[in-house]
């Protein structure tokens, strides 16, 4: 049957999926980093603020 | 087998011909100025934040460039040397590259906006627009003067890269992207000197098509000598110092000659030696603008020995 034959074409259709799998799996991977990043440096950015706060109200 | 054939003609392209629409060799150029934007650029920023900001301004000019190929599929299937990009190889369908080409637009800038700050991801999205409406769309076809202005696409990155950074626009970003900016008229105009045929054959008005080559030779040298003050003046900045002065002093020295050898060279001579000098310089041309802004890193990594800037 022509089904089991596999063309080229199959190759490059395989080739392309696997790639943008890839890709996603990269940006799921960029968006996780960037969110951990960004909230630890919120963390730090509260912990300054709070800092400057003390600093305030203590004359 | 001419199902195949059909089949091959209707879109199903390879996932390099994806990568192909992005203009690789464009984005490394891009990844390097904005690399050196990011790392000259006062202020820290976490690697992170960094890397993923590089990535998007890259995808950014990347995305540009598969809506530039979208816009002229019909004229580079003309010229020998883009005849073999996806759209004219009949590799991806216009449409196709046009929906990747926004789609990565959107995604590049938004994402810009996330991980650096909305001033950088505006910068991004006004350089997409630059370069596939103003110079792809307009400008190109229509004016020798094309690749004077659409050269601003090409020179935002370091900006961009900066404004990352810092979250504002300083003398040291307008100084990078002016720099860019004014080496790329003679540049490409000493491309297109021996390229000329190609230009002419596509109907795009370049300089060398229309005006001339003895015309472009003056440009090309009047540009050059525009070029010096901006690359000479950002050594006195706080990303220049006395590495960078020297530097720019020697790839200034070697890039004027190089214009004035242009300049008194005529057709007869050029056609005797198969354009040797044109070739020269703009080989020449490309090293000077690597060198230029590696001499911007090598400020900044001495810097905290003491010994980078000034």
């Amino acid at each position: 049957m022509a089904f089991d034959v596999e063309h080229e074409l199959h190759k490059r259709r395989l080739g392309r999926n696997v790639g943008l799998g890839l890709v996603l799996l990269a940006f799921v991977a960029l968006v996780f980093g960037l969110t951990v990043v960004k909230v630890l440096n919120m963390g730090d950015a509260e912990a300054a603020a709070s800092a400057k706060t003390v600093q305030v109200a203590k004359p | 087998m001419p199902d195949a054939h059909i089949i091959d003609q209707t879109g199903e392209a390879g996932f390099g011909d994806y990568v192909a629409l992005l203009k690789p060799r464009v984005m490394s150029l891009v990844v390097f100025t904005a690399l050196v934007g990011v790392l000259v650029a006062p202020g820290t920023v976490h690697p992170f934040v960094a890397m993923t900001s590089i990535l998007f301004i890259a995808l950014g000019a990347g995305a540009s460039g598969a809506l530039n190929m979208w816009w002229d599929a019909d004229i580079d299937v003309i010229m020998k040397r883009t005849a073999k990009r996806p759209i004219p190889a009949g590799k991806v369908q216009p449409r196709e590259a046009l929906g990747f080409g926004l789609a990565l637009s959107g995604i590049a800038v938004v994402m810009l906006a996330l991980a650096a700050n909305l001033l950088a991801a505006a910068l991004l999205a006004f350089t997409i627009f630059f370069y596939a409406v103003v110079y792809s769309m307009w400008l190109k076809r229509s004016t020798p003067q094309n690749i004077v202005i659409g050269g601003a696409a090409g020179a935002f990155p370091p900006m961009i890269g900066w404004v990352a950074v810092t979250g504002s626009v300083s003398v040291e970003a307008v100084l990078m992207f002016m720099l860019i900016f004014m080496w790329t008229p003679p540049h490409f105009w000493a491309l297109a000197l021996f390229m000329n045929e190609d230009y002419s054959k596509a109907g795009v008005p370049m300089l060398t098509v229309t005006h001339g080559k003895k015309v472009t030779r003056n440009h090309i040298l009047v540009y050059t000598i525009a070029l010096v003050p901006f690359a000479i003046g950002a050594g006195f900045t706080s990303i220049g110092g006395p590495v960078y002065l020297a530097v720019s002093a020697l790839l200034n020295a070697g890039f004027l000659w190089g214009a004035w050898r242009i300049w008194r060279r005529d057709e007869v001579q050029a056609e005797a030696d198969s354009y040797a000098v044109e070739k020269q310089v703009f080989k020449f041309s490309l090293l000077y603008l690597f060198l230029h802004f590696g001499a911007f890193l090598a400020e900044a990594a001495l810097k905290p020995y003491g010994l980078g800037g000034w």
